[in-house]
This record gives C-alpha cells, structure tokens and sequence, in this order.
C-alpha cells in the first residue's frame, strides 16, 4: 500500500500503533474516503476499542487480520483462525459486524474489494479474517478489467444524521460538506447529540446496529454448498477449505457434503438447512471449535469439532479419518 | 459574524460545573477561529474524552468525538485525508498527556498541520478527582490523598522536544494573550499546541484549598512567570521559584509540516 497508493491519489501513512492506526482509518472515513487497516493478533487487540467506536458512530472501515496463533505474541509467523470470536464480539458492549474469510489468493483480492462495498453498504466495519497461511500463499491470480464499487448513500440534506432510512440505515454525512454533524460514541440521539441517560434511546439505538446486519444476512451471506445430499457434511472457512477441498477430489466415490463460508458473520445459519440428509457437520478448524459451537446452536445433529493448533494445516488423512470415525 | 455564531445554540444547556475554567478557553478559541478567514464548513473539531473533549458537542460545525487519548490519531486521519479542512483539537491533560501520551508525541514528530488546544487543570475532573500526569507535586486528588508524589509533565517542553511548529501556554485569567495565541497557533502551519491551565472547583479547587472560584484563578495570576523574564532571569543568575508556571510563546518555528492546505 505503501508502495501502490501514493500513486493512485491515494494516502498511505505508517501510525505510532494499531490503535492510531484504526483511529486515523475512522477520521479519514469522515472524510468520505474509503479506509483500510491491516494487522496480525496483538495489533487487531489493540484495536478493539475504537472498532467499537465505528460500530457505535457507522464508520465504514475495513480491517484486515492475518490470523497467527495466540494467545499474546504466540506464532507471528504460523497460521491460526483464533479471532474469529473477538472479531464478532471483541469490543464491548453489543453490535454487529461483517466477517469475510478467503481461502486463496484469488479470494483474497476478491473478498477485499468486497469488504470495502459492504462497508460502504451497511456503514459497518467490515473485517477480513485472513490467516498466515493465505497470507503468505503464492499462487496465480486473475484481476479484472474493472471492478464494482458501491458509493455510499449521502445524507439527504434537511434530514437528521442519524436519523434511519427504511433499510434501518441513515445517510452519509460527509465531513467538509456542510452538514456540520456532531458525531460520538456516547449513546446520541436522531440529531447524533449525546444522550446517554436515556434507556429507551439506548435501546432503540443498539438494535437498530444489530438489526441493520442481522437482517440483511442473506444479502450479505457469501457461501457455496457442495452435495446437499449427502449424509457426513464438512464445514470451512479460510485455509482448512484447501484441505476439504482435496479430501473430495481424493475420494469422488464418498459422498461428502460441502458447505464452505466465505462470510462468517453475519452467520448465515439458514444454509445449514439445505443439507436435509445430514447425519453429522465436521468442522475442521485452526482453533477450538469457535465456529463448531455457533454451528451446534443450529442444528439438531451432532457436530463434530476438528481442531487444529500450532500453525498446520490439517491433512487430508487427517479429515479422512474424522469422516470414517462413527 | 462573532464567535457566539460557532455555537450550537440547540445543545444548551453545557455540562461542565459552575465555575468551571473550559467556557473561557472555548470561548477564547472560537474568537481566534472567527478572525480567521475560514468557513464553517471547511472546519472540523475533534476531541477525545473527557470535561474539555465535550467543547466539539457544542459547535455548530462537523466535529468528531472520540475515544479517550485518541483525538490527535482521529484527527491526523482527517487531515490527511482532506487537507483542505482546517482541523482542531480540544484535549485536556489526562487525554492528552496520560492515555493519549503516544499520539501526542508522534503527532508533535510529524508537525501536522493541526491546531491542538489543551485545558489543562491538573486532574481528571469528569471521573470524580483522580491524579493526573500534571498534577503538581503535593496536590490532592483522590488517587494523591497524601499528596500527589510524582512529578508531574510539562506539556509545552513536550511539544517542543518532539518537533511541534508553535508552543505557547497560558491560562484562563490571560484571555486576551490567549485567544492571540490561538490564533498565531491557527495560522502557523504544523503542529501548533497552546496549553491553557484552567480552574477547576469541583475537582481540584475544592481539594486544595481554593475556597473559592477566584481565589484559583487569582492563584493563576500570580503563579505565571513570562517566558520573557524567566529567559532574563536565568541570565542574570537568579533562581526561578519551583511553583511558577512559564507563560507565552514558548516556540515558533518552520520544521517540515505534513498535511498543509496545497
């Protein structure tokens, strides 16, 4: 970015820390600029504060995490799908986010001119739950001609800030444009004044955060299900999709089920619907079963939980045995 | 127009206590922003939390009110995002010295084109009174109750060791050098930092001694020492009393700035 961006009109700048960092991608919003953060484990912790804040005041931003293994320092350079929960739930208090997790290079561009969209969309922080081994993968990518972008709705002028429209979202009021919006993450009312006092308001406010993305889950839902038939069905997200993936094309002759999540949160727990013959989900997972336990909340079948620590991928042997253990 | 005309008339009433010193400095910068030639809607305020982050909830123009210590981070963003706006920041101590220590110093480092204006009195006065990184020596708050033991920050040799392009510091008693000083803060490019010590009865005053609103900022008054005489008094070999504060323009300088309006 340091490199690219300078060059396209665009502004790059290395902060004093991670929480500079998403403080100044949160007022180059403000602006109307579409902003972007990246990190790895302790930096996204440190983070954890002001994303609230952008949840709190609408901010679209998007955060990048390359996922290694914790906790603390832990592996700088080993993969690991240990953030999945603090990324849905790491600030205080309640709200909602959007999780995007790639499993290839390709994915990888893909997923991150998505995220700037849905940002842009739901005036959310939108995070792209990478992990080491995505990250440092080296393989062929496609990029297109050109690519869709989404502007953000402006604020219809006379209107209240944070007033919401009917999609429970309130227009963009962009910084240096005259709408002279207050904004804060103290609770604040329609006007965006604080308010903090009052329990009705508060209420109003924080369902109306959840809502705008717990409503829109399969619009913004980004899955693909693979034999719906069948009986034993896997579950992945991120890099332990490469290892299913090659599970199946080792066995055409087992009827393995697939359902690979490219949108993690919000979750789309409809889907696990389609599998009407399922007996058993297997979630192979580089942590303990994060995912695995949002998955047993949803079904009536038995899941089954493979973690994996320490920085590998399982192996296709290894998920080849989970699905022949009754 | 005048400096009322930045107000936002419909957030009254404020909240900061009877004879509280931050009116005064909001005041005092707001008549420094009238006389520049800027529009409201090219301004931005941005603050953090605490007494003096609320100034931003109560003018009429964008303002962005952040997280504790963060507003220099915040506001560095905007900047370089749209140099075009002209941005200002209001903090206090424990905001900007104590949490946002780091931002403050970095901010200092790159001289962005910011104008950081910080009510200093000397104690967390929103939270109920606790010690802060300026709280003189031998002051109560409720986290000093035998005195405060630390030696507290000069927040003006701060920003001046870590590259600010303006330094001046005065207090609530000074309004006419203050709102001067703000305004050769606005129109210098850079980093510009002005430091306005302010009474605070709730929190401090009551603690130490000021029995009344005056009488803390009479002791304001009389514990100022211009940077001019204490620069003549250094010369001539005379002792500065310990518990003067130096007032003035305490640096105006040309370093590189980063974000300045093209």
């Amino acid at each position: 970015m340091a490199v690219k961006l300078p060059k396209k009109n665009g502004v790059f700048i290395q902060m004093e820390d991670e929480i500079a960092g998403i403080a100044s991608v949160i007022g180059a919003s403000w602006t109307g600029a579409r902003v972007m953060t990246a990190t790895s484990g302790p930096g996204f912790s440190l983070m954890m504060e002001n994303i609230g804040y952008a949840a709190m005041t609408e901010t679209p931003c998007v955060i990048v995490n390359v996922q290694r293994g914790g906790p603390s320092t832990g592996q700088p350079t080993m993969g690991a799908q240990g953030d999945m929960m603090q990324c849905r739930f790491g600030s205080h208090g309640d709200y909602s986010v959007i999780a995007l997790c790639p499993a290839s290079v390709q994915e990888m561009y893909e997923l991150t001119a998505k995220a700037f969209n849905l940002a842009d969309k739901y005036r959310v922080p939108v995070f792209l739950m990478a992990d080491e081994i995505v990250g440092h993968m080296r393989e062929k990518i496609i990029i297109p001609d050109s690519i869709t972008n989404v502007p953000r709705r402006e604020l219809v002028k006379g209107t209240l800030p944070f007033k919401p429209d009917n999609d429970r979202m309130p227009g963009f009021p962009q910084f240096g444009k005259g709408y002279g919006v207050h904004v804060t993450g103290l609770t604040h009312d329609e006007r965006g004044y604080p308010c903090a006092t009052n329990p009705r308001l508060h209420e109003t406010l924080v369902r109306r955060l959840v809502d705008k993305i717990e409503s829109a889950r399969h619009e913004i839902a980004d899955y693909d299900i693979l034999n719906p038939d069948a009986e034993l069905v896997f579950i992945a997200y991120g890099a332990p999709v490469r290892t299913v993936q090659q599970l199946m094309h080792d066995h055409p002759d087992k009827n393995i089920g697939f359902l690979r999540l490219r949108t993690v949160w919000p979750f789309p727990e409809y889907a696990l619907g389609e599998f009407k013959n399922a007996r058993r989900f297997l979630m192979p997972e580089l942590n303990l079963g994060q995912i695995a336990r949002e998955i047993e909340r949803h079904v009536k079948v038995p899941v089954i939980s493979l973690p994996k620590l320490g920085g590998d991928l399982h192996t296709p042997a290894e998920l080849f045995a989970a699905l022949e253990v009754e | 127009m005048s400096f009322e005309d930045w107000y936002r008339q419909d957030r009254l009433p404020h909240i900061f206590c009877a004879g509280c010193g931050n009116g005064t400095i909001i005041n005092c910068t707001l008549a420094a922003i009238d006389q520049m030639p800027w529009k409201k809607e090219e301004t931005v305020f941005v603050s953090g939390i605490g007494c003096s982050s609320r100034a931003p909830g109560y003018i009429a123009a964008d303002s962005l009110h952040t997280t504790h210590g963060r507003a220099i981070a915040f506001a560095t963003g905007v900047k370089l995002a749209n140099p075009g706006l002209n941005v200002v920041v209001f903090t206090g101590d424990g905001d900007l010295a104590a949490i946002g220590g780091n931002h403050f110093i970095h901010g200092c480092r790159r001289n962005i084109d910011l104008t950081v204006v910080c009510m200093n009195n000397q104690i967390y006065g929103m939270t109920g009174g606790q010690g802060s990184p300026t709280t003189p020596v031998g002051c109560l708050s409720s986290t000093t109750p035998y005195g405060c033991a630390e030696a507290p920050f000069d927040l003006c040799e701060l920003a001046i060791a870590a590259g600010a392009n303006y330094v001046s510091r005065w207090t609530s008693y000074h309004v006419k050098e203050l709102e001067k000083a703000v305004l050769v803060g606005l129109q210098t490019p850079g980093f510009s930092f002005i430091e306005a010590l302010v009474q605070c009865p709730t929190a401090f005053g009551r603690r130490n001694k000021f029995k009344q609103v005056a009488d803390q900022v009479d002791y304001l008054r009389t514990h100022t020492m211009l940077k001019a005489k204490r620069d003549r008094m250094i010369e001539q070999g005379e002792k500065i009393p310990g518990d003067m504060f130096i007032v003035g323009e305490l640096a105006r300088r040309n370093r590189p700035a980063l974000g300045v309006k093209p």
